[in-house]
């Protein structure tokens, strides 16, 4: 249960995806949600989606964690349907459920959002999955060094973002050990009224937030012990370069932004 | 004396169905009688901690049966809940669990889910607490206040305090001082014979198993490889060595003994170290 929330999973391989600079990935994702949030009509999803699906392809993901990474935002999708299809106006009526029209327009609608969210989420859980988490904040920190000028603190913002990637699967997993010892003690998390319910993960929180606290501490610690003072004049062991391989990813982003946006235009 | 507890062809399969799946056991079958004290050796990763989650009914098993007093434990919801309160489990580090104000609020958790009256819960808390060697002072003080030992303590009290016909604790000495150490061995040896109860220790300590075990169950590989008093086992140290695991320290000094010529029956306890050598002495 718990294990299966797939958060910030990473895949190690050797594909295309995988060896492109973690600023191309971010900044194709970033191109692919406003090539995705700009596709109206079914030629756009339609280009964007084959983009999507090329990634996966290249990316030798498998296609089953895929489709595991989107169980857990299915109630959103479906909420998101749900309330497009009888809250869209519309003239071509099919059917009359008690005064809520259904329409041709709708249902167009409600397939085009809910394809959207999906895409939406596989699209960055591919980033994800393909990029390791170091590699990742290392990306964020070189795109947003500008920032530095009016004194952002860009690198103890990309070192919070990796430590806290760093401790998701360890507090999952402390998570599931501290359940399961308190359920050994006959604690009962399943049923009851929804009050019983939040009470009865007191015993699990508490433990948890003195652990995470433990662990932040022993960190920091170790962290002094090694001299870590901040972004200041520290260097990278990983410079990040780009290569021609970033240069073509970058290429077939233009490409598809340029398709997305001017396809309706030519009546497509 | 009579079966307690009985494995019957226990195999568990994690993550069944994706990339990640792995056996942790297979066909694991074993019974145990009440009132034995067993140790359950394995090097790590063996499937040892999987095989005790499944004892109490936190694990459901991929196939097989868990017999709790010739009762299968996930016949209906009722029976797998009543195994949680017989089957008392201490996991590693337990010290980590506490979350009450008290000492004494933290042990009476588990008897307060069993849904017994107050003054049975006041009862139970008090007698486990004088079983793990907690002074009535210390009841009423916070658990995050104690020694890492005390604490220990405190955990398995907490457990103690539903009064389990199974206790199954998993390394309870790991990381403490050999004072810390001998005292909860101690304590569960006293529980064991206020209670008359079963004792199942998970331990790497195979001083402590020799010393205070009546059988032994040796994992490898999820397999259960061996079954049977540690004389019997620690017969076959060659084979524990090959595993990976170790031997009481006066083994090896024995087995040594004998490869050097002298001969000497091999012991796995200081008391049989020393009546072995005094007898020789003797016989002198």
């Amino acid at each position: 249960m718990l294990k299966d929330i797939t958060l910030g999973q990473f895949f190690p391989g050797d594909s295309y995806i995988h060896k492109l600079d973690p600023r191309t990935k971010l900044l194709m994702v970033v191109i692919y949600i406003v090539a995705l949030f700009s596709a109206s009509g079914w030629s756009g999803y339609a280009l964007t989606g084959l983009f999507l699906a090329m990634a996966i392809l290249i990316s030798n993901i498998p296609f089953k964690s895929i489709t595991r990474g989107l169980k857990p935002v299915m109630v959103i999708v479906v909420f998101t349907g749900v309330l497009n299809l009888f809250f869209t106006p519309g003239t071509h009526e099919i059917v009359n459920i008690f005064g809520f029209s259904l329409t041709w327009e709708a249902v167009e609608r409600a397939f085009f959002m809910i394809l959207r969210i999906m895409m939406l989420i596989t699209g960055t859980f591919l980033l994800t999955y393909t990029t390791s988490p170091i590699a990742l904040t290392d990306g964020l920190e070189s795109l947003l060094s500008p920032l530095k000028r009016i004194k952002f603190p860009v690198h103890e913002l990309s070192m919070m973002m990796c430590i806290a990637l760093r401790f998701i699967p360890t507090l999952i997993e402390e998570t599931d050990k501290i359940m399961s010892a308190q359920k050994a003690r006959g604690a009962d998390f399943e049923s009851g009224s929804l009050m019983e319910r939040a009470r009865a993960l007191v015993p699990i929180l508490v433990p948890l937030f003195i652990s995470a606290f433990r662990r932040a501490d022993e960190l920091a610690t170790a962290m002094e012990c090694r001299c870590y003072q901040g972004g200041e004049g520290r260097t990278k062991m990983k410079q990040l370069h780009y290569t021609q391989l970033d240069f073509n990813a970058f290429g077939i982003g233009a490409a598809l932004l340029a398709a997305v946006l001017i396809l309706p235009r030519i009546g497509l | 004396m009579s079966t307690i507890l009985e494995v019957k062809d226990l195999t568990y399969i994690y993550s069944a169905g994706t990339p990640f799946e792995h056996k942790a056991l297979d066909e694991v079958s074993f019974s145990v009688k009440q009132g034995e004290f067993v140790g359950i050796i394995g090097h790590t990763g063996s499937g040892k901690s999987t095989l005790m989650q499944h004892l109490n009914g936190l694990l459901k098993p991929t196939s097989g049966q868990i017999l709790l007093g010739g009762e299968d434990i996930w016949k209906d919801k009722t029976t797998t809940r009543q195994a949680r309160f017989r089957v008392g489990l201490v996991f590693q580090y337990p010290e980590y669990q506490l979350f009450e104000e008290t000492v004494y609020k933290d042990i009476a958790f588990g008897p307060k889910n069993m849904g017994l009256k107050a003054d049975e819960i006041d009862r139970r808390v008090r007698r486990a607490a004088e079983l793990v060697g907690l002074t009535e002072a210390q009841l009423s003080v916070s658990p995050f206040d104690l020694s890492g030992g005390q604490k220990r303590r405190v955990a398995i009290a907490g457990v103690i305090a539903m009064e389990p016909e199974v206790l199954i604790l998993d390394e309870p000495t790991a990381g403490l001082d050999p004072e810390s150490r001998a005292g909860i061995l101690d304590n569960i040896e006293a529980y064991r014979k206020a209670q008359n109860a079963t004792i199942m220790m998970v331990s790497h300590s195979m001083n402590d198993v020799a010393r205070l075990t009546e059988r032994l169950l040796v994992m490898n590989g999820s397999r259960l490889v061996m079954d049977g008093p540690p004389a019997e086992i620690f017969a076959r140290a060659q084979e524990l060595l090959d595993m990976g695991l170790d031997i009481p320290d006066v083994t090896r000094v024995f087995l040594r003994l004998q490869q050097m010529g002298i001969d000497v029956e091999p012991v796995y306890t200081m008391e049989q170290a020393v009546a072995a050598i005094r007898q020789r002495k003797e016989g002198k």
